[in-house]
């Protein structure tokens, strides 16, 4: 299959990993950022083609994953409240809230339906004019832009029962909050999809001021070689800097109409991360002009704070710090059929994905 | 209507009409409240399976053609000569009398096709929105050899043992998923339904098989770990050696799924001994049903308990049965 095979052809990776055999030196921790990183180095076995000064952490790239607790009970108690249809992608109605999941309330009565895309939303609203429709927005630049492509859709055809909740996050921020805790970083691999919307200049900061390179990779084990043969080479180097490995995706300045649809109806603001804590200016709220379909504002719900499941350490694996092995309750109370945090909720949490092929 | 479920004058006409009408045979002829079944065995093998599937026809089949092929599967991949079905319909009032008549038809001829006698029957109409349009159920008696009624045990499987399968993987769960959902894929994907006891008793008859299932819903991996659970052995499969259309492949690289956990309805896992693996190859290779099978991998007694995939870049990874449903990844 075209852009696929041609990066997973075996010659090509071996001769990537004898490559970085070959000038690996140092002893260096790289932190792939994104989920989706995580689970192409796990399910095409990447790690036993390093050498073993190389060490690739997992970072808090999971949107289900980061999303917080309070966001989920949030979520619940909406679509507890009469004529609300909740509709959301696949994986976050089984995240564990404070005492219940969006699944588990489905069965009770509630109206929770799995869409693919924001659009499948705006259809369902169209469809059922007397109910509310909440679609939960969450996921960083990659998804974003369609959540605001939609809101402006609802808005040209005077949609007025189509509402966002919004977890939207931004990436930069976390990263960058993630070096100013100390955590043990030489680089990171950067989210070729992110940058493939915002281009690559949200990452300069962490290059200048902090001293440490990112590369921008694709999702193929050809790419992901590739991206850490390029940070190895920069560290190794002593030349830190902002590289692109995707770039038959990336461009320098990203994808302008998607950055000003973003722009047109997102703000930043302080967002809660599960596991992590305020992060300043790390989630996108939608903007007061168009704040008619927002659902933060359209439901006078009280949601009592929440607490985290006690035990659960997904804090500390989102911010690289432990492996899921180190977790007390992996795979004894924890797994993913009944999920405590949510790193073993999404198909793309460190902890399923280590569940699914390390278990 | 509700009244075709009442037992009165118009139920009996869409059985007349229907029903019978289709499923012509002596046994049902009789219209007993029992059917009265001649079997030529001491033991048979017994199995039920109902039918709920959204949409109610599909590429490659509908929910009729698959409620002869799964009871009949079922029966096939124990061993079992599959002889005998019940068919049983939960109608949602409203139902078009049309779309039954082509379910009907199709059920009429996957059984006449799999040599099969639908029996006995019943019909219930309930309430519009009590059932989503129509659930079918089958059940199925099959008669059994004595030297066939080990093969769902899977006994004397050993390291060096084969696993093959008879075709592409993944085609019917993503024909299903690719009508269903709205994700306008170009990709032509049809679904695999298909009876496969011919296929498989012409294997049994020439060659020697240690353990058949059908991958059906969770598909091949859970299969295969349902297998190691039992034997005290591993598996290993090659990822280069899996059968895959290229539209299922695109499909489920799109969506982050993986085909091995992809439920397919006219395939069949064998694992036999090493030396019998070309021999059955081939005969599954001559079945039309079986031109692209294909051995998979094999037994080992490397990580007991546990299926282990070889990946094309040589990396390794454990391949575990799903926890709940396939869902496709964010992004």
């Amino acid at each position: 299959m075209k852009y696929v095979d041609e990066y997973r052809n075996k010659d090509l990776i071996l001769s990537v990993s004898e490559k970085l055999k070959s000038i690996s030196r140092k002893e260096i921790v790289l932190m792939e950022v994104c989920g989706g990183h995580t689970m192409a180095i796990h399910r095409f076995g990447l790690h036993e083609l390093l050498p073993p000064t190389i060490r690739l952490i997992s970072g808090p790239g999971c949107p289900v994953c980061v999303s917080s607790q309070h966001f989920i009970d949030k979520a619940m108690a909406y679509s507890k409240v009469p004529g609300v249809i909740i509709t959301t992608y696949g994986d976050l109605i089984r995240v564990p809230g404070s005492s219940t999941s969006l699944e588990k309330e489905r069965a009770n009565g509630s109206d929770v339906r799995i869409v693919y895309s924001v659009l499948e939303s705006l259809e369902i609203a169209k469809d059922n004019p007397q109910k509310k429709v909440v679609f939960l927005g969450i996921g960083f630049e990659t998804t974003a832009p369609l959540t605001a492509a939609a809101i402006l859709q609802a808005k040209k055809e005077n949609i007025p029962n189509f509402f966002v909740l919004s977890a939207h996050k931004v990436m930069p921020p976390v990263m960058k909050a993630l070096v100013d805790e100390g955590v043990k970083i030489d680089g990171f691999i950067a989210p070729g999809h992110v940058s493939a919307i915002t281009g690559t200049a949200i990452y300069d900061d962490l290059a200048s001021v902090c001293g440490l390179g990112v590369v921008i990779s694709g999702f193929e084990p050809a790419d992901m070689m590739q991206a850490v043969l390029m940070l190895t080479t920069q560290i190794e180097a002593g030349t830190p800097k902002v590289e692109v490995q995707y770039q038959r995706v990336v461009q320098h300045d990203g994808n302008k109409v998607a950055r000003k649809v973003l722009e047109d109806v997102f703000e930043l603001r302080d967002d809660s991360w599960r596991g992590l804590g305020t992060i300043p200016l790390s989630g996108l709220k939608i903007r007061e002009e168009l704040s008619s379909f927002d659902a933060e504002i359209e439901f006078n719900v009280d949601v009592p704070a929440s607490t985290e499941p006690r035990g659960c350490i997904c804090g500390q694996i989102l911010r690289g710090l432990k492996t899921p092995l180190d977790c007390p309750l992996f795979a004894r109370k924890c797994t993913p059929s009944d999920p405590v945090g949510a790193c073993m909720v999404s198909g793309e949490g460190t902890c399923a994905t280590y569940y699914k092929y390390r278990s | 209507m509700l009244s075709h479920g009442s037992g009165g004058k118009m139920m009996h006409k869409l059985i007349e009409d229907l029903f019978v009408h289709h499923f012509k045979n002596n046994i049902l002829d009789e219209q007993t409240d029992a059917a009265i079944l001649p079997v030529d065995t001491s033991e048979i093998a017994f199995t039920t399976d109902s039918f709920v599937i959204d949409p109610l026809f599909f590429p490659g089949g509908n929910i009729g053609k698959l409620a002869v092929c799964g009871t009949v599967n079922d029966l096939a991949v124990s061993g079992a000569q599959p002889l005998y079905l019940s068919v049983s319909f939960i109608l949602e009032e409203g139902f078009p009398m049309n779309e039954l008549e082509t379910i009907v038809k199709s059920l009429a001829e996957e059984a006449k096709k799999a040599g099969v006698l639908i029996v006995t029957g019943d019909t219930k109409v309930v309430n519009k929105g009590k059932c989503d349009k129509l659930f079918i159920n089958t059940a199925g008696v099959g008669q059994i050899k004595k030297e066939d009624r080990d093969i769902c045990k899977g006994l004397n499987i050993k390291p060096g043992d084969v696993i093959i399968i008879n075709g592409t993987i993944g085609d019917h769960g993503m024909a299903v998923m690719n009508a269903r959902e709205s994700f306008n894929f170009k990709a032509h994907v049809e679904s695999d339904c298909a009876c496969l006891n011919h296929l498989i008793r012409e294997v049994l008859n020439q060659s020697s098989v240690k353990f058949m299932r059908d991958p059906t819903r969770g598909g091949v991996a859970t299969v295969l770990n349902e297998l190691v659970g039992k034997i005290g052995y591993g598996i290993e499969i090659e990822e280069s050696a899996l059968p895959v259309t290229k539209g299922v492949k695109a499909m489920c690289e799109v969506l982050g799924f993986d085909p091995l956990h992809i439920a397919n309805e006219g395939k069949v896992v064998i694992v036999a001994d090493e030396k019998e693996g070309q021999k059955i190859l081939d005969l599954l290779r001559n079945n039309e049903l079986g031109t692209q099978s294909a051995i998979i991998g094999k037994v080992v007694s490397d990580h007991s308990g546990k299926v282990v995939l070889r990946n094309e870049t040589g990396g390794r990874r454990i391949v575990d049965s799903l926890s709940g449903d396939q869902l496709p990844r964010i992004c």
